[in-house]
Order: structure tokens, then C-alpha cells, then sequence
């Protein structure tokens, strides 16, 4: 009887995942091992052409001084872009929680950026930056301070993408959080309250771990989304070079530059398996980490 | 009897490709720049008439997303029979497989026709494309400003380019609100760099065969320090003084720019955006008859694998359409672009026209650079300028870096 | 709720939303100069001209670009929605040989970055017939692994009595999912919803590769063509931007209500 119900379930089971699998296996997974393939022989349109390299595009990486600048970029991406995402869109989740009136006005107003299309906001940005032409360095000048160069200095040209990326970002970050707090019972609140907790505890204690599902969320999603930067890169320089010297170029860029501009689609295709291969790792090492702390 | 039917053998298949012939259709695909857009509708309205049966199909793209386009297309099996492509991409695209050789018809009138600088258009000695227009720099100059600044005449020399160029130069604070001129290395200068002030100065980028670098001399290192000091130095200009793509052409055309250099093919758009009076002028050179020096660059039709049978014969036809005297003129009518052959480019109506005279005159001595990967490479040269002038770094050093760099790109193609 | 901490909450938000609408207002204000104008540090335009919008929505097919955009946003979030939620409370709420294994399968797909997978979607499009469709346009979106991710997420947090009351009540399993799991997940379905319809919305990438006619193309890659070798249309650009963001803004400020309704059902409920 026992065994009968537990092969019903499974049945059921299989049936409500036939189509997703479906999807995922001949969408995603099987075009990606084509990927892999791919990354081991030398492109050429013709399929009859392509000659078998083995692994010598995975060696040609290791002598490749822009992959090793695109990858160390990357990384500075994600540590700095993430974190800073993640802290400033619960900052402004607990504040829309505090308000009460005019709260669904500073969600829109907060999560209007989200919804522009990033080729728009990286234009944008990068006229109101200009060094010479730009409004934030008239503000800067007017308030006495020196301009900077931003996107056209090598120094800061990674950093203000970032900063362009995280405002683009924060207000998702922002409704994401808000509806995890309000999915928060107000009676744990209270209840700990009258135990005579003050606001940093209950923060602590109640807030952070039933948060937990959002913050995991939040933390994979912006991750993967920082490792596969490319838009807001290549349109707030104009180009798909990456920023003056290389500054601010991303994996993502490198391999549309190697695919696209030089066609070679091979070697293309081994960095996506080393970006793959990154991003998997550092997803498994999140979810162990974060996940684990919801054993409260 | 036997002939017999060999004639009707031969009658029936000639009937039947004639039948086939009927239903052609091939594709041209490029980029989408109005003018150029208008004039291709127009050729192939004409070139249907002429070829009845076969039917032209032209479809355009973004320009900065073309090549990823064709990237992802060609292998997947479809997109165009005729392709539009810049001439430094060429080896890449053959090294790829995404061109076939044209045949010795169309290249024995390149040879005799053509320009010589369109030979850049051959790989491994076979012809890959065909140009419908060449292009070549000349200074443009904002009249309004010279005449106010009391500038009555084009600069001659580079010295006078930088006096011209101070002169200009407008700042309020640390702010530049007008320009000398509009510096862009990743725009038109890094070719500067590289064609014009190394070879006027007596250097040579290339060894013959191409397989070498061969700027990283004094000469060169003279021609980098030259060009950093117009913003180290003289200060008559500023990189990025607009923001955007071409950020020092919409500058120029805002009459905020004294001078820039620029390509033929910005000649359209500058007409139609400039709201007062320039003019354009030959590049200035060392001294007063100093050797003369120029970068040219074309634009060509190839043909891609997709192109077989008739479907080839018929790119081929349009191909011959497209590069013929007529079609040259109306190209360089409608678009503005100079024509590749040598009969137009005598055509004195054509050298002393105010404005393509300059672009015309300086084809004589203009030379393509032998691109092997063009991105690779201009992105040597543009950091090379931008380690001077971003990073302070030397330019000696800086050249040093940039031929070493570049030597590992020809290396790589070579091999 | 104190009186001081509120209104603390109050001007940091303002400030913070000032940094967050400026760059908007500068957009529209700039929309609204005539190209002459445009490089003037002036916020204020002298000569107020709507020229650059009838250029956008006369000269361009920028109305069929966004109808594009909307078709394609539209289908693809109904589509994660529905097949994402079940997939997510399959893998949270039943149990069936391979869970896991589906799971990581699920899941490893989200790391696969998209530009290597667009010469085989292409590939398969051309073979076929799916290049320049809406078909073509949509398919590699109609499902997401984030989604799936964050739904099981989600739906792990329901008490099974719940779901074991729906079958008391004789529903059956997809009665249980549909009736009972689904509705209980309305905030993250709302999140998951921007979400999609916003990464749809936006991509840039994939339209640009299967669309080969103007009438096809996609809002963002219609919007790049103002950018070219001709030199940057700022004008339009802006014009452009400022009509592909009013309309959605209004659709949010619309569909919130009903966001917080969901969130506020589950609260109690839950």
C-alpha cells in the first residue's frame, strides 16, 4: 500500500516535469555539451572543415594575458557589485517596510531603473559622466570638487560600471526583499518584543534567518548575474573593446569579442566552459554557506 | 545520330538551367547606414531589371552587432550569397571559412581597373572581395571658427596644426568648452598613428612580407610622442571631449571642435548635420613638401560558402553590377563614398571638387594598412596611445609593448 | 511606531530616490531638446521641441518594435510562470527517484552563459523554419532555471498539512499544486514575474541573432540602430528610452497593488 502511494507520487512527479525537462534537456543542456564540443577542435563555417585540437585551446588560455585581465575584472565585479547590491536593497527593503504612506510611490521610484532597458540606462549614464559633458562632474565643480574622468580613467572606469550596475539593480534587490519581510508574521515580532528584545536583536534573530530564502536568492542571482556582465560593459564605452586599456572588460565580453569579432569560435567556446565552470563552483560553495545558516 | 542526342541532351539541360535560372534568389546582407541602405534598394531595382530571374534579397543590420551576425549565420547555414565586409576583417573571415575565392574574371579587372591599394583585398595571392568604394583621411575644418580666431587658411604642417590648434582651444576652469581638435584614438588616429606620422617621418609599420613589425624605432617613437603631446603638451584637445561613438565627429558637427580627421565616408554626415561653413583639407605633413602620407580603406563585396550553382553565378553577376563604372558613379552621387576605379578617380571633376578633392588627391599615396586580424591590431595601437596619455606611461616603452604585442598577433596568423 | 525614526526613514528614501529619478528626468528633459541643444549643460531645455518623438514614432517602426517586445515579454513570463511553479513544487513537495539529480541538472543550466548557446539555438532555428518568428524570438525563454530555483525555494516553506488537507479534500496532485501550492506562492510568483518580463524585455543578444527583418526586431535592438558609424542619435535615443520606459512604469505602478495584495494574503495565511 505504502509502496503503491510512493509510485503514484512518482508518476505524478515525472508527469508535471515532463515538458520542463523537455525544455531544459534540448534548450539548454544539449546545446551546451555542443558548446563543449565545439571547444575542441579549430572553427571553421564549414562543419566538414573543423579540425580536432584536442585540448589546445584550454593550454592557449594559460599564455592569454587579456583572458587572465577579463577574468581578475570579473571577479572585482562580483565582490564588489554583489555585497553592495544585496546590502544597499535590504537597507532600502527595511525603509520601505518603516513607511507607511507614499510606500508604493518610492517602490516605483526605487525600482524604475530595473525596468529600463539597460542599453538605454548605460547611455545615459555615460553622457552624465562624460568627463567634459557630463552633469555629474558640473554638480561635482559647482560643490567645489574636482572632476574625474570616471569611465575614461583606467583606475575608475570598473568601479563606476559597477556603481552603474548596482543602481540599475537595487531596486529589484529592494521588492525582493520587501516581499520577504512582509512574508515575516508580525507575531514573531512581537512576541520577541515583549520578551524585551531591542531592534538590532530582533533584526538579527527574526529578520536575517527568515530572510534566509531571499537572501540565498538574491546572492546566486546577483552573482551569476555580475559573472555574465556584458550589456551595460560594452554600452557605456561605446565600444566592445572593454573600457580604456581593458579596464572594464568581462569574460562575457572577451568571448562575444573572440566568437564575433574574430570568429574564433572555438576558443569562444572553451572560455564558456571555463566561465561555466566558475560560476558552478562558486554557486555550490554560496548555497553550502548560506544555505547552512538557515539552521537556526 | 549519336551527336543528335547529344544536342538535345545539351538543348535540354541549357532549357532547364535557363528554367532554374528564372527562380533565383540570393541575398546581400549589410550594415545599416542610411544612404548606403537607399542606394543598394535602388542597385538592385536596377540590376532586377537588367537580370530578369534572378531576385536580390537586401537585409541590414546594427553596424556594431554585423559581424556577430554573420558570425552566427553563416555556419547555421543560411543568411546572405553576398556579403558586405570592411577589408581588415578579410583574413580572419577566410581563415574562418566564411568566404570563398572570387574567380579569375573578376580578379584580372581588379588588377587592371582597380586602384592598387584594393590588392589588400587578396589572401594567399587569391581575391576574396570587391570594393565598391575606397576611403582615405583629409583634415575637416570648422570655417566659422578659423575665420574668428582669425586663422585664414588650413594648417600645412603639424607645427601650424598645433598653433591653429591652441588658438582654438576654449576652457572655462578645467572645463574645455571648444576643442582645437577632436583626438580620438580609437576613431580615425590610431591609423594616424601608424600610416601617417611613422611613414612621414621616414618609418615603415610593416616589413614587406608582413610578417613582421617594424615600427618599434626612433621614427616611430617620434610619431607616438608627436601625437601624445597635441594633449600632453599643446593641450589642444582632449580625448572623449564628447560622449558616444565618434563622440569627435557629433563634436565637430555641434561647431565645437575646430578640426578633426576623418574619413571620406563621415562626408555625408557632416554635410547634413554641420550648420555652418568647412571646409577640408589635405593631412598637414613634417614640413613644407615633406613626404606626404595617407591610410586608405575600402569596404568590399565577398561571396560566402552559401553561394553554390546558380545561386553563385548569380552573386557573381551581381558582384560585376555592383563594381562597374555606372554603378562607381551613382555609389559616390548617392552615398558620397570615392569610387575604387582608376578611370573615376582621374576624372578631374572629381579632384578638384572642394571637398573630395582632398580625399581623392590623397589616394595617390594612401596606403591600406595589411590588417591580418584588424581588432587585435587596432586595439594594439589604441593602447599604445592610451598608456601615454591615461597612464603617463613613455611613449618609447608604451611602442615597445605595442610591437611586441602586435608581433604575437602576426605570429599567431602566420603560423 | 515612533515618530522620529519614521520620518528619518522618510528623508533617506527621498534623498535616495532623488539619485534614483535623476537620471530619468534628465533623460526626458534632454528628450525634449532639439539637437542643437543637447550638448548645453542646461537641465532645462530653451526651446521645448517634441520633433525627436515624431521622428521616433513616425520615421522609425519603433510602435511594431515595442509591440515586439510586449508580445514576446508577455508569452514568455505566462510560460515561466506556470512550468517554472510546477517544476519548483515538484522538486520541493513530491518525492520521486532522481530528484536530485533533475535538481543539479535544473540548476546547472543557469550557469551556462547564453552567448555560447546562440549558434546552436540558431542552428536548430534555421533547420526549423523558427528564424525571424515570434516562435524564434521566444523559445530559449519560455522557460528559466532561476525560476525554478527560487519557486522550490518558496514552496519548500509550506507546511505539507496543507497540501495533505487538499488531498484529504479529494483533490488530486495537480488539483493540490494548482488549487492549493500555487496560489500560496503569489509573491514570489509576482517577483519571479518582473523578473522574466523584464529579462525579456531587455535581451538584447538573442533578438539581434534571429530577427533579419526591420519589422521583427525587438525594442532594445531597435533602439541600438540609433548608434552607429554615422555617429550617436542622442536625441532619439533619448526620445526612444523615455517612451520604452513610461509605459512599463505605469504598468508597475498598476500591478503593484496587486503584488502587495499577495504578499499581504500570504502573510496572513501563512
Amino acid at each position: 500500500m505504502r509502496l503503491s502511494l510512493a509510485r503514484r507520487e512518482a508518476l505524478w512527479a515525472f508527469a508535471f516535469l515532463l515538458i520542463p525537462l523537455v525544455f531544459f534537456l534540448f534548450i539548454r543542456i544539449w546545446p551546451a555539451f555542443q558548446a563543449l564540443w565545439l571547444s575542441l577542435y579549430e572553427w571553421n563555417a564549414d562543419p566538414a572543415k573543423r579540425t580536432y585540437v584536442g585540448l589546445e585551446h584550454y593550454r592557449q588560455m594559460l599564455d592569454d594575458k587579456l583572458l587572465r585581465k577579463a577574468l581578475l575584472n570579473t571577479l572585482c565585479y562580483t565582490l564588489i557589485g554583489v555585497p553592495l547590491q544585496m546590502v544597499l536593497g535590504l537597507a532600502v527593503a527595511l525603509l520601505l517596510n518603516v513607511v507607511e504612506r507614499w510606500r508604493d510611490f518610492f517602490r516605483a521610484v526605487y525600482f524604475a531603473p530595473y525596468i529600463t532597458p539597460a542599453v538605454a540606462v548605460a547611455w545615459v549614464f555615460s553622457w552624465m559622466l562624460s568627463a567634459n559633458f557630463g552633469i555629474v562632474n558640473e554638480i561635482l565643480r559647482l560643490l567645489g570638487l574636482p572632476a574625474q574622468p570616471f569611465l575614461q580613467s583606467p583606475r575608475q572606469a570598473l568601479l563606476t560600471v559597477t556603481v552603474v550596475v548596482v543602481w540599475q539593480n537595487l531596486g529589484f534587490q529592494a521588492v525582493l526583499f520587501l516581499a520577504g519581510l512582509q512574508n515575516i508574521p508580525r507575531e514573531y515580532y512581537e512576541a520577541a518584543r515583549i520578551d524585551g528584545a531591542d531592534s538590532w536583536a530582533l533584526f538579527r534573530h527574526i529578520t536575517l534567518p527568515l530572510l534566509n530564502p531571499v537572501i540565498v536568492f538574491s546572492a546566486v542571482i546577483g552573482t551569476i548575474g555580475f559573472l555574465q556582465l556584458f550589456t551595460q560593459v560594452v554600452n557605456l564605452n561605446f565600444t566592445d573593446q572593454g573600457g580604456p586599456l581593458s579596464s572594464t572588460l568581462t569574460l562575457a565580453l572577451y568571448i562575444y569579442q573572440q566568437a564575433f569579432g574574430r570568429f574564433e569560435l572555438g576558443y569562444a567556446a572553451a572560455i564558456t566552459v571555463l566561465l561555466f565552470m566558475i560560476i558552478l563552483l562558486i554557486t555550490l560553495v554560496q548555497l553550502r554557506l548560506l544555505s547552512r545558516r538557515v539552521e537556526y | 545520330m549519336r551527336s543528335l542526342v547529344k544536342k538535345w541532351v545539351v538543348g535540354a539541360t541549357v532549357l532547364l538551367g535557363l528554367a532554374f535560372a528564372q527562380n533565383v534568389t540570393i541575398t546581400y546582407w549589410q550594415y545599416e547606414f542610411k544612404s548606403k541602405v537607399e542606394a543598394v534598394d535602388e542597385l538592385i531595382k536596377r540590376f532586377q531589371a537588367a537580370n530578369p530571374g534572378i531576385k536580390v534579397v537586401h537585409q541590414t543590420f546594427p553596424y556594431d552587432a554585423y559581424q556577430q551576425k554573420v558570425a552566427s549565420a553563416v555556419p547555421a547555414g543560411q543568411g546572405p550569397d553576398v556579403v558586405n565586409l570592411y577589408y581588415g576583417w578579410l583574413p580572419t573571415w577566410v581563415k574562418a571559412g566564411y568566404l570563398q575565392p572570387l574567380p579569375d574574371s573578376l580578379a584580372k579587372t581588379v588588377d587592371s581597373d582597380f586602384i592598387s591599394m584594393v590588392q589588400a583585398a587578396k589572401v594567399n595571392g587569391k581575391l576574396y572581395g570587391v570594393p565598391t568604394a575606397v576611403r582615405s583621411l583629409a583634415l575637416f575644418y570648422n570655417k566659422d571658427l578659423f575665420k574668428a580666431a582669425g586663422i585664414s587658411a588650413p594648417p600645412k604642417t603639424w607645427g601650424e596644426f598645433v598653433e591653429v590648434g591652441k588658438k582654438l582651444t576654449l576652457k572655462q576652469g578645467d572645463r574645455y568648452t571648444q576643442i582645437g581638435y577632436g583626438i580620438a584614438p580609437d576613431g580615425q588616429d590610431h591609423h594616424l598613428v601608424r600610416e601617417v606620422l611613422l611613414r612621414q617621418l621616414g618609418g615603415r609599420p610593416y616589413s614587406d612580407d608582413v610578417k613582421k613589425v617594424t615600427y618599434n624605432t626612433p621614427e616611430g617613437v617620434k610619431a607616438l610622442t608627436m601625437y601624445t603631446d597635441w594633449v600632453k603638451q599643446a593641450g589642444i584637445g582632449v580625448p572623449n571631449f564628447f560622449p558616444g561613438n565618434n563622440g569627435y565627429r557629433d563634436g565637430f558637427i555641434a561647431g565645437k571642435i575646430g578640426m578633426i580627421i576623418d574619413g571620406s565616408f563621415a562626408i555625408g554626415t557632416i554635410s547634413s548635420g554641420a550648420k555652418f561653413n568647412w571646409g577640408v583639407a589635405e593631412l598637414p605633413t613634417e614640413r613644407p613638401g615633406a613626404r606626404k602620407a595617407n591610410f586608405g580603406s575600402f569596404w568590399l563585396h565577398g561571396l560566402t560558402p552559401q553561394a553554390t550553382g546558380e545561386k553563385r553565378e548569380a552573386a557573381i553577376k551581381f558582384l560585376q553590377f555592383l563594381t562597374s563604372e555606372e554603378t562607381q558613379r551613382y555609389w559616390l552621387e548617392k552615398v558620397g563614398e570615392l569610387p575604387a576605379r582608376k578611370s573615376l578617380i582621374k576624372d578631374p571633376k572629381l579632384s578638384l571638387n572642394p571637398i573630395y578633392g582632398p580625399f581623392v588627391l590623397s589616394l595617390a599615396y594612401a596606403k591600406a594598412t595589411p590588417f591580418v586580424d584588424e581588432t587585435a591590431q587596432r586595439k594594439v595601437m589604441v593602447d599604445a596611445i592610451n598608456r601615454v596619455l591615461l597612464q603617463n606611461a613613455n611613449p618609447a616603452d608604451s611602442l615597445k609593448q605595442a610591437a611586441a604585442e602586435e608581433q604575437k598577433v602576426l605570429d599567431d596568423f602566420w603560423k | 511606531m515612533k515618530r522620529w525614526p519614521t520620518i528619518l526613514a522618510y528623508t533617506v528614501l527621498a534623498v535616495g530616490g532623488l539619485l534614483m529619478v535623476f537620471p530619468f528626468l534628465w533623460m526626458l528633459l534632454t528628450s525634449l531638446k532639439p539637437f542643437q541643444e543637447i550638448f548645453d549643460l542646461k537641465l532645462i531645455p530653451q526651446n521645448v521641441t517634441l520633433d525627436n518623438y515624431r521622428q521616433v514614432i513616425l520615421e522609425t517602426q519603433f510602435p511594431r518594435w515595442f509591440f515586439n517586445s510586449l508580445v514576446v515579454a508577455v508569452i514568455t513570463t505566462l510560460s515561466v510562470l506556470f512550468f517554472d511553479a510546477l517544476a519548483g513544487y515538484t522538486l520541493a513537495k513530491l518525492r520521486f527517484p532522481g530528484k536530485g539529480l533533475i535538481f543539479v541538472l535544473i540548476l546547472s543550466t543557469l550557469m551556462v552563459p547564453t552567448e555560447m548557446l546562440i549558434i546552436p539555438w540558431y542552428v536548430m532555428s534555421v533547420k526549423n523554419g523558427w528564424v525571424n518568428t515570434y516562435w524564434g524570438l521566444l523559445f530559449p525563454g519560455l522557460m528559466s532555471a532561476f525560476g525554478v530555483f527560487l519557486l522550490r525555494q518558496f514552496f519548500q516553506t509550506l507546511p505539507n498539512d496543507l497540501l495533505d488537507a487538499g488531498r484529504i479534500d479529494g483533490l488530486n496532485e495537480f488539483g493540490v499544486f494548482w488549487r492549493v501550492a500555487f496560489p500560496l506562492v503569489r509573491p514570489a510568483l509576482a517577483a519571479l514575474g518582473i523578473f522574466t518580463f523584464l529579462g525579456n524585455w531587455n535581451a538584447f543578444l538573442w533578438p539581434l541573432v534571429i530577427v533579419q527583418t526591420a519589422d521583427m526586431r525587438t525594442l532594445p535592438v531597435g533602439v541600438a540602430l540609433f548608434s552607429g558609424e554615422a555617429g550617436t542619435a542622442w536625441n532619439l535615443i533619448m526620445a526612444a528610452s523615455s517612451l520604452a520606459v513610461l509605459p512599463v512604469l505605469l504598468a508597475f505602478l498598476f500591478f503593484q497593488r496587486q503584488i502587495i495584495e499577495g504578499v499581504v494574503l500570504t502573510g496572513v495565511k501563512g
